[in-house]
Order: C-alpha cells, then sequence, then structure tokens
C-alpha cells in the first residue's frame, strides 16, 4: 500500500504553511478540503486493490461493476450521457443540479421563513407551544415520500409550476429544524436579560428585536445549514413522483436502473448532488459570517490580547 | 414625599404543601435621595424584596408605592434603573450601544442617544473603551457598563442587586468608591442588595438588616457617618462600631 505514507508525509509538509497566520483562511480550508477528497479517493482505490489481491468479497466485491475506478467516474463525467446524445454527462447534471437548487432555494425560503414565525408564536404563547408542539414533531415523522404525491396532485389541480409544488415539498423538512433551532435561541437569554427589558417598559416586539432575534442568530444559522442540506434532499425525494426529467431526481432514477452496467453514472450523479448540498450549505455558511459579526470567533483575527482587554 | 413605601409587604411562593412564605410583612419607607441597604444571609427575600418594589414581582399582601405611584406605573414611567450581580451586557452589541440600549427602547432619537452614551461612560470613566465589546473588558469594568447603562435614562430609583458580588476585593472597594461618587452627583435614590456587611455600611445612610424563614426586616441601622466617604472612613472607629452593630443584628436572628 504505497498510497497511505505518501499523504501523511504530505500532510506532515502541508500543515505547517496551513497555520501559518499569512495564510488566508479560505486558502486554508480550501487545501484542507482538497486534502480529504484526495484521501477518500486514496480509501477507495486502496479498497479495491487489497480486496482484489486478497480476494476479499465483504462487505462490497471490489469489483469494477459495483466499484467503478475515481477516474472512470470523472472521465463519464465528459462522455455523452448517451449514446449518439450529444451534451456530456457534466452538463446534464450541472443542469440537473441547477434546477434542484432552484427547487431548494424556493424549498428553503419558504421553509426558513414558516419556521422562524412558528418558533415566534411558540415563544410568545407557551399554549401555542404545548398543544402545537406535538404536531409540528408528528410531521417530521411523516414520510415525505407518502406527502410529495398529494402535493404535486394538488399543485396541478391549481395550476402552479410542478417545481414550486416540489420547493413546497422541500419546505416540509426544510421548517422543523428552523423552528426547534430558533425557539431555542429565542429562549436563550438570560433571564436577567428578559428583566432588564422589563425594568425598561419595552414593547414585546422590542424584547423581541433586540434581544431574542439577535441572541438566537447562532442557533438559527446552524439550523440554516442543517435546512440547506435538508432541502436538497427534498427537492430530489420530491421530483421523484413529480415525474418531469429535469432535476437529479428523475437523473438519479434512470441511473440507478443502468446501475449494474454502467455505475460511474449513478456514482457522478450522487456526487454532482453532494455538491449541490455542499455550495448551498457554503452560501449559508457565508451569509452567516455577514450577518453575526461580532462573536468572539469571527473576530478572533483582530481580537485584543487578553492583557490589552482586560486593562483597567 | 418618600420615594418608596413598604406597608405590610408579604410574598409567598407556590401552592398547597409547596407554598414557601418569602417576605413576611415588610415595612420600610426610603426618602428621596436616600441611599439604603437590604443585607441578610441568602434566602431571606432581600432579592425578592427589591423585585417587588421594580415590578419584576408582585407582592401576595400588603402595599408598595414609588414615588406615589404603583410600581408598575412607576416602570411603566421607566422610574427604574436596575442592575443585577451579572452585568448581562449584550454581546453583539459595543460597550456604546449597550449604554444606548434602554433609550432605544424608549424612542430616544439618535444623536441625543450618542451624547447621553456618551455622558455617562465618560460618568463611569469608560469613555475610550466605547467601541469595544463587552467580552473586551473585565468584570469591574462590564458592571461598570451596566451603571452607565442603568443611569443613561436618568430613572429616580437606582435597584442593585448584589452589583458588586462577583468582583474580586480591591475591584469592589473600588467600584464602592465610584458608586458613592456617581451617587453624590446625580443624587438618585438607591436600593443596594448585598450580603458583605462592610459594603452595605460604606455604602449606605440606613441599612436593612433582614433575616429568614420568614424573611423580615429584623432591624434599620442607622451609619450616620458623613459623607464624602472615603479610604479614611475604611479605617474609621466608626466604621467599625457600625459593622458592628450590624453583625449582632445579623446574629440575634439566626
Amino acid at each position: 500500500m504505497p498510497g497511505l505514507p505518501v499523504v501523511f508525509s504530505a500532510m506532515a509538509a502541508v500543515s505547517p504553511t496551513l497555520e501559518a497566520r499569512t495564510v488566508p483562511r479560505w486558502v486554508r480550508s480550501t487545501l484542507w478540503f482538497l486534502l480529504i477528497v484526495a484521501v477518500l479517493v486514496l480509501v477507495w482505490e486502496a479498497y479495491k486493490f487489497i480486496w482484489t489481491q486478497l480476494e476479499w468479497t465483504w462487505p462490497v466485491r471490489p469489483i469494477n461493476r459495483s466499484m467503478p475506478h475515481t477516474w472512470d467516474i470523472v472521465s463519464a463525467m465528459f462522455r455523452p450521457a448517451r449514446r449518439g446524445g450529444e451534451d456530456i454527462l457534466l452538463v446534464i447534471l450541472a443542469e440537473a443540479a441547477l434546477f434542484t437548487l432552484r427547487e431548494a432555494v424556493l424549498g428553503f425560503v419558504i421553509g426558513g421563513v414558516f419556521g422562524f414565525l412558528l418558533a415566534v408564536v411558540f415563544v410568545r404563547s407557551p399554549l401555542a407551544e404545548r398543544s402545537l408542539m406535538p404536531y409540528v414533531v408528528a410531521s417530521q415523522t411523516v414520510p415525505i415520500i407518502a406527502v410529495a404525491p398529494m402535493v404535486v396532485l394538488w399543485a396541478g389541480r391549481n395550476d402552479w409550476p410542478q417545481w414550486v409544488a416540489v420547493a413546497f415539498i422541500a419546505s416540509y423538512l426544510t421548517f422543523f429544524p428552523v423552528t426547534i433551532n430558533t425557539l431555542r435561541g429565542l429562549q436563550s437569554p438570560d433571564p436577567t436579560a428578559t428583566e432588564l427589558m422589563r425594568s425598561y417598559a419595552a414593547r414585546p416586539g422590542q424584547v423581541l428585536r433586540k434581544l431574542q432575534v439577535p441572541a438566537a442568530l447562532p442557533y438559527i444559522f446552524t439550523a440554516l445549514k442543517i435546512s440547506a442540506t435538508a432541502s436538497v434532499i427534498g427537492s430530489i425525494i420530491g421530483e421523484l413522483p413529480a415525474g418531469f426529467p429535469d432535476g437529479l431526481g428523475r437523473v438519479l432514477l434512470n441511473f440507478a436502473s443502468t446501475f449494474s452496467t454502467s455505475p460511474e453514472k449513478l456514482f457522478a450523479t450522487v456526487f454532482m448532488s453532494a455538491v449541490a448540498g455542499i455550495v448551498f450549505v457554503a452560501a449559508v455558511s457565508l451569509a452567516e459570517r455577514v450577518v453575526v459579526r461580532s462573536r468572539p470567533e469571527v473576530f478572533a483575527g483582530d481580537m485584543l490580547t487578553p492583557d490589552e482587554g482586560r486593562a483597567g | 414625599m418618600s420615594a418608596v413605601e413598604i406597608r405590610g409587604v408579604g410574598k409567598t411562593f407556590g401552592r398547597g404543601a409547596g407554598v414557601v412564605e418569602a417576605l413576611q410583612n415588610i415595612n420600610l419607607s426610603i426618602e428621596t435621595g436616600e441611599f439604603v441597604s437590604l443585607i441578610g444571609p441568602s434566602g431571606c427575600g432581600k432579592s425578592t424584596l427589591l423585585r417587588l418594589v421594580g415590578d419584576l414581582l408582585a407582592p401576595s399582601t400588603g402595599t408598595l408605592t414609588v414615588g406615589g405611584k404603583t410600581p408598575h406605573a412607576a416602570r411603566e414611567d421607566r422610574d427604574y434603573g436596575m442592575v443585577f450581580q451579572k452585568a448581562t451586557l449584550l454581546d453583539w452589541r459595543t460597550v456604546r450601544r449597550n449604554v444606548e440600549l434602554p433609550l432605544e427602547i424608549m424612542g430616544i432619537d439618535g444623536e441625543e442617544r450618542q451624547s447621553r452614551a456618551a455622558e455617562m461612560l465618560a460618568l463611569v470613566g469608560l469613555s475610550e473603551f466605547a467601541g469595544h465589546y463587552p467580552w473586551q473588558l473585565s468584570g469591574g469594568m462590564q458592571q461598570r457598563v451596566a451603571i452607565a447603562r442603568a443611569l443613561s435614562f436618568e430613572p429616580s430609583l437606582l435597584l442593585m442587586d448584589e452589583p458588586f458580588g462577583a468582583l474580586d476585593e480591591m475591584t469592589r472597594e473600588a467600584m464602592q468608591d465610584e458608586l458613592l461618587r456617581i451617587w453624590e452627583r446625580t443624587k438618585r435614590t438607591v436600593i443596594f442588595v448585598t450580603h458583605s456587611i462592610p459594603e452595605a455600611v460604606f455604602l449606605s445612610q440606613r441599612v436593612a438588616v433582614m433575616s429568614r424563614r420568614p424573611g423580615r426586616i429584623s432591624r434599620v441601622v442607622d451609619v450616620g457617618l458623613p459623607y464624602p466617604r472615603d479610604e479614611d472612613t475604611r479605617e474609621d472607629q466608626g466604621f467599625y462600631d457600625k459593622i458592628t452593630e450590624v453583625r449582632e443584628a445579623l446574629r440575634e436572628h439566626e
């Protein structure tokens, strides 16, 4: 196994530079990301190599029809997806991913807004929380695959575009983490902070705007990151009963049916779905950095040393 | 007219078998501009009494008036400046914006807010830290910001709940000096909750000694030491005598 030692020495060689303060943060995280991709590729190929040499078959046979080589997956992306087809697989997948992301973003926004408003209602009315929360929890135990066809059907009767119907299906998965985390965040201020606001005779709306929502922001962004990935999954699942060929859902279904003859296409689609999710989460993280500015972690770069900060 | 009138006030928590009588038959009258401390062992209800005055809790029996009004009306009129043991600054706001918080809530416009915040930060000696975030300040500095914030809207009554309880001894004495200096300048009525006998004696004109189970005011000690009080006061025989008097009053009702 010649691969792994090389990786470890590469990590050792790279890490001092990575820790150096002169290297910008995004460069460092990109390098780490690429390094991890390289390690995963190596583990995959090493598994195939070792299992083939030792003729092991458990848990997965290392043959190309179930575990194609990583380079075969990459090269499949640059060949036409169908015999005689014009577009290469990568273009088809990118278009499908963009289509699915559009649904996911709308679903994310609908679910996020609804989830936030629900949390505000719950924090203002414990009665509403007690009586409605069980249904909110129960809603998430209903398989989305059962809800999806209904929503598609209803949307069809009302002449809504199908991708909007799929967005609503995605929002069904999105709102839940937002509600739970936002509620926790809105309740997070210290009791004395609440007493302080009361002593100013602050109106409930002011307490919400000036104290509870700012305190909840880190919680909300944690939820939004979960929701970003959940909305991509929700969109893909929602596309299945919708039966239109544009999104990742149908592409996944097609390539799953031809898995035994060309598995690399399904793996390429899985890879593209993951990329779509990662791009979405990265966008949310970026928004978090802009919005939640004054947090110590974000300020760590130009923070005072403890001595300077505690002067006086 | 007295600043605070407490007449026959009692407070119970809970119901049925779990009922706890926190305060019983409290009577106290505080003059405008007066500095009064509430002292007692933990669990004697001194913080509860402060919260009753500040309309954060409602009394079970008896009546309270603040400047002739109900506590609720006084709170609506923004008569209370509160300082707790925790500074409770909002860490996403700078020091200046923390001091401005009550002014924002009261709808005071931006320019006025800024000049008042600047004035208050100068009063507590933190002008150069206006742009800092709370987590960049020491505990004592954070508490000074909390005092500046409580004074920013010129409340008539300052309610302080063990504000220096979490500070080290040196910082604590410096903060006491500073609080007296601010009190002499602003002439607010102050109710100060503490469990430190020297602190209560050093700061106050009168010390209300409380005992527990149920919480009652067992004695009110007139301190009678002249202001301004300073380092010499801390070494004065009269200061020690008063400390002894308060300590004995506390022990009598153990």
